[in-house]
């Protein structure tokens, strides 16, 4: 079941509205520009309400992004890489969000620091296209994924906490 | 330091594991010409032309003329590779971007001092040691990624035997991005191909072929799953991604190879669809007829194509309204969770049914999408995005 907290959450990330992926050329550009509006809401959002969790940027044809999250645990920061690409049937299909840094350290991801999604993730998904964009994908996956699986992380001393420097 | 005559015990004894694994490398038999069905220990395609003399199959030897794109060499792909290399196919094109790691050994094929290995270029090594005359080609990268899709639908274009397309793909991927990128691929191309799949928790699967325009594409309808009798609200996911039986793959992956075979060689029937619950051992069959409002458009083309080429015999037929607990005998599972709108959707006691629901164009909401300014350009949002 998606959470109260989620749903909330993903009722507040601007819809999209145009079905277009990176083979569609011009229409891809009017989806980027929606998928880059949503975001930038997105993250408001979450900084007005004190919960500023990542950041990304994409390449400039916008088929590679990349960034940060960030997870807070005992009052300590813990930062990761996230990447993903734009699979070829975006927006059908949604991207794979993954963590390179944690691959191999839990069970709970695919080959490569994909994240393991939920089993509502795909169904939700598919039930939205095309009005869910990428905002959308972290919501409802990698969020949920790091308030899961950092506190267990932490806990088995698999990652331990590092002084940010700079 | 040894004596001399212990440094001689030592350089015999090298000598002869030396030739021993020399040997070992080369015990491949050399390539065949023809495949013969004369009865001697030294031909290997002996019992596979009796089928010929048996009458089950009029012209094995044509299995030489087929070239079959296999996508996804894990735990099902290796299998049916494997299984296909040892009939005599003409030609493999083996798809895959993963290494071999010694998490695979559950399932069959690949072995431990395979681990770091490309998955394509250890599977191409191991079958060609089999069996030299299949003409074996690799890719080793990911089909999902923008980048490689051009080179994916052009090899599957090119790279048959007389430089045409693949006589027919097998998608034996895990993933439904994958599948999706197949799917999209053949109906373009209007390539036949083999969908198949092993559920997560390694206790059902399926295979399902599917002519473009002829049969359902992977887009026409939500995926189907076999249904199990476990209900999925109970299934316990806590700690890991997915289960896998070296069993399950391996039958699905002969229910695959089995039909591929009868395709390419025009025996039996062709199975549309074909489940498996190994909990039961149930084995469902039906018929798909693709969506007239498919979402993939070159599904609809082919569909228009092939109008009144559609085959009259229909096993079962897909129904669209739900809900049908009262005969939902195989604890057939329905959504739980939706933003939108809950619609039962089942395939009324087939034993299978669909892994979720999508509304229809009636339910689609239209209010609430975002819409951009036109003033906007990317590369503002761009830099705007990065500012924040
Ligand atoms: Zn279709």
């Amino acid at each position: 079941m998606v959470d109260e907290g989620t749903r909330k959450t993903l009722s507040s990330i601007p819809l999209l509205k145009t079905k277009a992926g990176p083979r569609d050329k011009e229409l891809w550009v009017e989806r980027l520009k929606e998928e880059y509006q949503s975001l930038i809401k997105y993250v408001q959002n979450n900084k007005e309400a004190d919960n500023d969790w990542f950041r990304l940027e994409s390449n400039k044809e916008g088929t590679k992004w990349f960034g940060k999250c960030w997870f807070f645990h005992d009052q300590l920061k813990y930062e990761f890489d996230v990447e993903f690409d734009i699979p070829v049937m975006y927006p059908t299909t949604a991207p794979e969000i993954a963590l390179p840094e944690l691959d191999g350290k839990t069970a709970k991801m695919y080959r490569g620091g994909k994240i393991c999604l939920s089993d509502h993730f795909k169904p939700l998904w598919a039930r939205n296209v095309p009005k869910f964009g990428i905002g959308h994908a972290m919501a409802l996956g990698l969020g949920p994924w790091l308030a899961v699986e950092i506190p267990d992380l932490i806990s088995k001393g698999v990652i331990s906490y590092k002084e940010k420097t700079g | 330091m040894g004596t001399v005559e212990e440094l001689l015990k030592i350089n015999e004894e090298l000598r002869n594991k030396l030739e021993e694994l020399t040997k070992k490398n080369h015990a491949a038999r050399s390539k065949i010409d023809e495949m013969s069905s004369q009865v001697v220990d030294s031909n290997p395609y002996s019992r596979l032309m009796a089928l010929k003399k048996m009458g089950i199959v009029k012209n094995y030897e044509q299995i030489r003329t087929y070239c079959v794109a296999v996508v996804g060499v894990g735990g099902v792909g290796s299998v049916a590779a494997e299984m296909l290399t040892r009939c005599g196919i003409g030609k493999l094109l083996l798809f895959d971007y993963d290494k071999v790691e010694l998490a695979n050994m559950n399932r069959l094929f690949f072995q431990p001092h395979q681990s770091g290995l490309s998955k394509v270029e250890a599977a191409a090594e191991t079958l060609r040691n089999i069996n030299p005359d299949v003409n074996i080609t690799t890719f080793n990268y990911n089909i999902t990624t923008v980048d490689n899709f051009e080179n994916f639908q052009s090899a599957l274009l090119t790279q048959g035997l007389s430089g045409g397309p693949v006589d027919l793909v097998l998608s034996c991927v895990d993933n439904f991005e994958a599948r999706l990128t197949i799917n999209t691929v053949c109906n373009e191309s209007d390539l036949n191909w083999f969908e198949s799949g092993v559920a997560e928790n390694a206790i059902s699967g399926h295979i399902q072929f599917i002519e473009p325009g002829r049969t359902a594409c992977f887009a026409c309808v939500p995926p189907l799953i076999v249904a199990s009798n476990i209900d999925e609200k109970t299934l316990k996911r806590d700690g890991v991604c997915a289960a896998s039986l070296p069993t399950t793959m391996a039958i699905v992956a002969g229910f695959l190879v089995q039909n591929a075979l009868k395709y390419l060689l025009k025996f039996g029937d062709v199975a549309n669809y074909l489940g498996y619950s190994a909990l039961n051992d149930f084995f469902p069959t039906m018929s798909l007829k693709p969506n007239k409002n498919c979402d993939d458009n070159f599904c609809r083309k082919r569909q228009e194509e092939k109008l009144g080429k559609v085959e009259e015999k229909v096993r079962q037929e897909i129904e669209e309204e739900g809900p049908v607990h009262e005969d939902n005998e195989w604890g057939i599972s329905l959504v739980d969770e939706s933003v939108i709108d809950e619609k039962e959707t089942t395939i009324a006691a087939s034993g299978i049914a669909f892994a979720y629901t999508v509304p229809t164009e009636g339910q689609k909401e239209t209010q609430g999408t975002s819409g951009t300014s036109k003033e906007v350009s990317l590369e503002e949002l761009m830099a705007q995005m990065k500012a924040i």
